[in-house]
């Protein structure tokens, strides 16, 4: 059903964020509500999944139906209510460490499973509600004080292993440019199967150098495709802070899911009798 | 030779091959022919560690009346082969008297069938099978138990009749030929092993696993969505749901592990769908986290662990009740919720059904505790009688009030809306949180939230369910158990009955919240009580005695798997008792 005339603030609720000020998640909110407005969709259609961590508490900050779960597995829950709720717009939300370190493996087989919904990460590259620890897109010798003089480990690249995975629209953006993420995350929704989108979001507390990103980021210059090993060797090649769509794929969604109808449990008695 | 006259109401048999030769398929059609005739009966199956090429061996107890566990002794063995037969024979005694047939080409047979007081019948089951263009061993082997046990050979063939038909006339026509064949050379053995004829006016019979029927149990409670990891030994749960969900609507999503299985169940039940996952210990272990969030943010689902052989890997296809302790205590934090156990294959069709029925009631997680022994057995069982529950979750209705997800009511249970639903919208939430469902650090929260989520499950009402006894109350020795021992408990009653031994049976279907003043009265008038349970540590006893006194003489039947707990072993120890 299309709902005229919705506005951002439709979609937004009355709490106010926990997060620092200067967090990039205010952004990503922003552009979330806005996209959201814009696929003119009213709030209750719209479910908003997310885990744990600074990003992971959008949902409630949303008019929408949200979720907000354990550690790592929005992915999953989100999954398990599409197929659920096919007629259902649902959206996982997360950050580099709950989607990527502990709900690593819900990410891979997400791609795969190619379900159709939209994953947003907003990458910051830190644990930011513990205070400040390496995450897997972290770079290798980022000092904390748990991994001191960092960690040694190459960081982890979310959209190569998209595009590997199977995610049928790959895509990244950076949270102040919200206009390019509102559109992008509209494009996210509107295709089908699994889209990724990850937000590069400045943690200005714990990593006060990402500060930098807004001089640092540019859009792509090359235009979306729909190889994904054109698009691998693209991202796998530049600076890292390009954004924009990367891949559009033609995989068909996950099909399987629940309908209305009632269903005739007795039938299913004649199997045991002899 | 010896020839047993006297028709028995109980017959075990054992069928015994190479995996692939074809031992279990000839013990389900016996089973399957003995439920047309009016028999009861139970197959398992024993399947070595390798997939193919191990031993393989089918199980069959057959019976007059309802047969709950296999027998501690089979009258019968037909050793199509004796290949890795020392590995497994332990497990399948011949019982004194006993026969076994085995072909002179398989060898000798393993030193505990030689030093069992029973008769060896060499019979070339190989060379009979190859006199019939494409006969197997196996049917040679059906027919021979057939005509041992006096079954109707007639009944036999229409089952295979039946399951071979898609294979063409041909394949038909072999096996029937050496089911004849089969039973015209026992019926020159000179030794019967004859079952009574099957009590008149039999029931139509349901031939059907514990598996399965909690899986069935499910969908007659509305489960419409189920995620799936498969595990040794609930994978048959998940494998009976997946065509089953599909053909009335629902879908089953197969998950890369246990986390992504029960966080799928909690997303599919927020959109309002009852749910449901199987697994067992290891996959438990993974999900109680989530089984936490579910408790918290109100969500209703139910988690079936088939209990097998702990800790850790364990034995994967043999059964224990040692999950007890985790499914009831393994929660970080408080987080009332249910757990229940089926007191038999039959029992976990109800007891699938009244889990979704309490999940959906009390948005709360309901662990089911079934196991090994019933989860796998093939069971031939009266038709489960219909139970109908009113289940549905307290509806939300949009009355222009700001709706609050987790409202503190008179039950404890809270309207819950649907996503689709206009002013509905909430977060779920596995943060202490208001009523409205906002995050909150606050201490009044905290206690108003344990306190209702208390409330809702001590103020329901678990009608008599919550386990069974049997016996009057002047019986003051009791055995008290739990889960899917009631069968094994049952029997050693009935078998203590013949010796003037009277005993009343007490077995809990309720394991949380526990059933205090039920399990009291039942247990008035009691002065011995045996607790029978099949846990190292003794898991069962402990978690009542932390809820009741036992004031009576108390003693304990409790040990490890694999082997499962018999009534042979029960009534040993009911009968040193008594006779002290």
């Amino acid at each position: 059903m299309n709902v005229p005339n919705l506005k951002a603030s439709n979609f937004k609720s009355d709490i106010t964020p926990i997060w620092c000020p200067g967090c990039g998640d205010f952004h990503v909110l922003m552009s979330i509500t806005k996209a959201l407005a814009k696929l003119r969709r009213p709030p209750e259609d719209i479910a908003v999944v997310s885990g744990i961590g600074c990003s992971s508490r959008i949902p409630a900050y949303t008019n929408c139906y949200g979720f907000h779960g354990v550690h790592g597995r929005s992915l999953a829950v989100a999954a398990g209510l599409k197929v659920a709720r096919p007629d259902l717009t649902v959206m996982a939300m997360s950050g580099d460490g709950d989607g990527f370190s502990i709900g690593g493996n819900h990410f891979l087989h997400a791609c795969r499973r190619n379900v159709d919904m939209t994953y947003i990460v907003m990458d910051n590259r830190v644990y930011g509600m513990t205070k400040g620890q390496p995450s897997p897109t972290t770079e290798s010798d980022w000092d904390s004080a748990l991994s001191p003089g960092g960690t040694g480990l190459r960081a982890f690249h979310p959209l190569v292993i998209a595009l590997a995975s199977g995610a049928n629209f790959v895509a990244r953006e950076f949270s102040g440019n919200i206009k390019a993420c509102t559109q992008t995350i509209v494009e996210a929704v509107n295709h089908p199967g699994f889209s990724f989108v990850e937000i590069l979001s400045p943690c200005v507390t714990f990593r006060p150098d990402e500060k930098e990103w807004k001089n640092q980021v540019h859009e792509a210059s090359v235009a979306e495709t729909d190889d994904p090993a054109r698009a691998a060797r693209r991202i796998m090649t530049d600076d890292g802070m390009n954004t924009g769509i990367l891949y559009r794929g033609p995989r068909k969604p996950y099909s399987a899911s629940v309908s209305d109808e009632v269903g005739d449990v007795s039938a299913l008695e004649q199997f045991f009798e002899i | 030779m010896t020839a047993s006259l006297k028709p028995a109401n109980s017959i075990s048999f054992a069928i015994v091959g190479t995996g692939g030769a074809g031992a279990i398929t000839a013990g389900s059609m016996l089973i399957e022919a003995a439920g047309k005739a009016g028999y009861y009966g139970l197959l398992t199956r024993s399947v070595g560690p390798q997939i193919r090429g191990g031993e393989a061996a089918a199980l069959v107890r057959l019976s007059t009346k309802p047969a709950a566990c296999m027998s501690k002794e089979f009258d019968i063995l037909v050793a199509i082969d004796w290949k890795n037969a020392d590995r497994f024979i332990g497990a399948m005694p011949v019982a004194e008297g006993g026969l076994v047939i085995c072909g002179p080409a398989a060898g000798d047979p393993p030193r505990a069938i030689r030093e069992t007081d029973c008769t060896i019948i060499e019979c070339p089951i190989g060379e009979l099978a190859k006199s019939v263009p494409g006969g197997r061993e196996n049917m040679i082997s059906a027919g021979l138990v057939a005509e041992l046990i006096r079954m109707p050979l007639e009944e036999i063939r229409n089952v295979v009749s039946g399951k071979l038909a898609s294979k063409g006339e041909k394949a038909v026509e072999a096996s029937h030929g050496c089911l004849e064949i089969g039973a015209q050379t026992a019926a020159g053995f000179d030794h019967t092993c004859r079952l009574a004829a099957p009590e008149e006016g039999s029931n139509k019979r349901w031939l059907i696993t514990g598996n399965e029927a909690v899986g069935l149990g499910a969908l007659r409670g509305g489960v419409r969505f189920a995620a799936a990891y498969p595990i040794t030994p609930a994978t048959e749960v998940l494998e009976y749901l997946s065509p089953a969900l599909a053909s009335v609507g629902g879908a089953l999503v197969q998950a890369e592990d246990e986390l992504a299985s029960i966080n799928m169940i909690i997303g599919a039940s927020f959109g309002g769908r009852p749910s449901i996952t199987a697994t067992s210990g290891p996959g438990l272990s993974l999900m109680m986290e989530s089984l936490g969030l579910a408790a918290a943010s109100e969500t209703p689902i139910v988690v079936v662990d088939v209990m097998r052989v702990g800790p850790s890997t364990g034995v994967a296809t043999k059964s224990e009740q040692s999950d007890l302790n985790i499914a009831v205590y393994g929660f970080h934090g408080d987080a009332p919720h249910v757990v229940v156990a089926p007191l038999s294959v039959s029992d976990c069709l109800f007891t699938g059904q009244w889990a979704v029925h309490m999940a959906e009631t009390l948005q709360t997680p309901v662990i089911v505790l079934s196991d090994q022994s019933i989860g796998q057995a093939r069971v031939l069982i009266d038709r489960p009688a219909d139970i109908t529950f009113m289940t549905r979750r307290k509806p939300f209705d949009a009355d222009g009030e700001a709706y609050q997800r987790y409202a503190i009511t008179a039950d404890g249970v809270s309207p819950m809306s649907t996503p689709g639903q206009a002013g509905g919208q909430y977060t779920a939430d596995g943060l202490t949180h208001t009523e409205r469902g906002s995050p909150s650090s606050a201490r009044s929260d905290q206690k108003e939230q344990l306190d209702k989520r208390h409330d809702k499950i001590a103020r329901f009402n678990f009608g008599n369910h919550w386990g069974i006894t049997e016996g009057d109350s002047a019986r003051a020795t009791v055995i008290l158990t739990w889960g899917s021992l009631t069968g094994a408990a049952r029997e050693a009653i009935d078998a203590l009955q013949d010796e003037d031994i009277p005993v009343r049976l007490v077995s809990l279907r309720q394991i949380s919240p526990f059933p205090e003043e039920p399990l009291k009265a039942a247990l008035a008038g009691a002065k011995r009580l045996l607790v029978v349970e099949q846990s190292y540590s003794a898991q069962f006893y402990r978690h009542v005695r932390s809820y009741i006194d036992l004031p009576f003489e108390v003693r304990q039947l409790n040990r490890e798997g694999p082997y499962e707990i018999g009534p042979d072993e029960i009534v040993t120890k009911i009968r040193e008792w008594n006779y002290r």
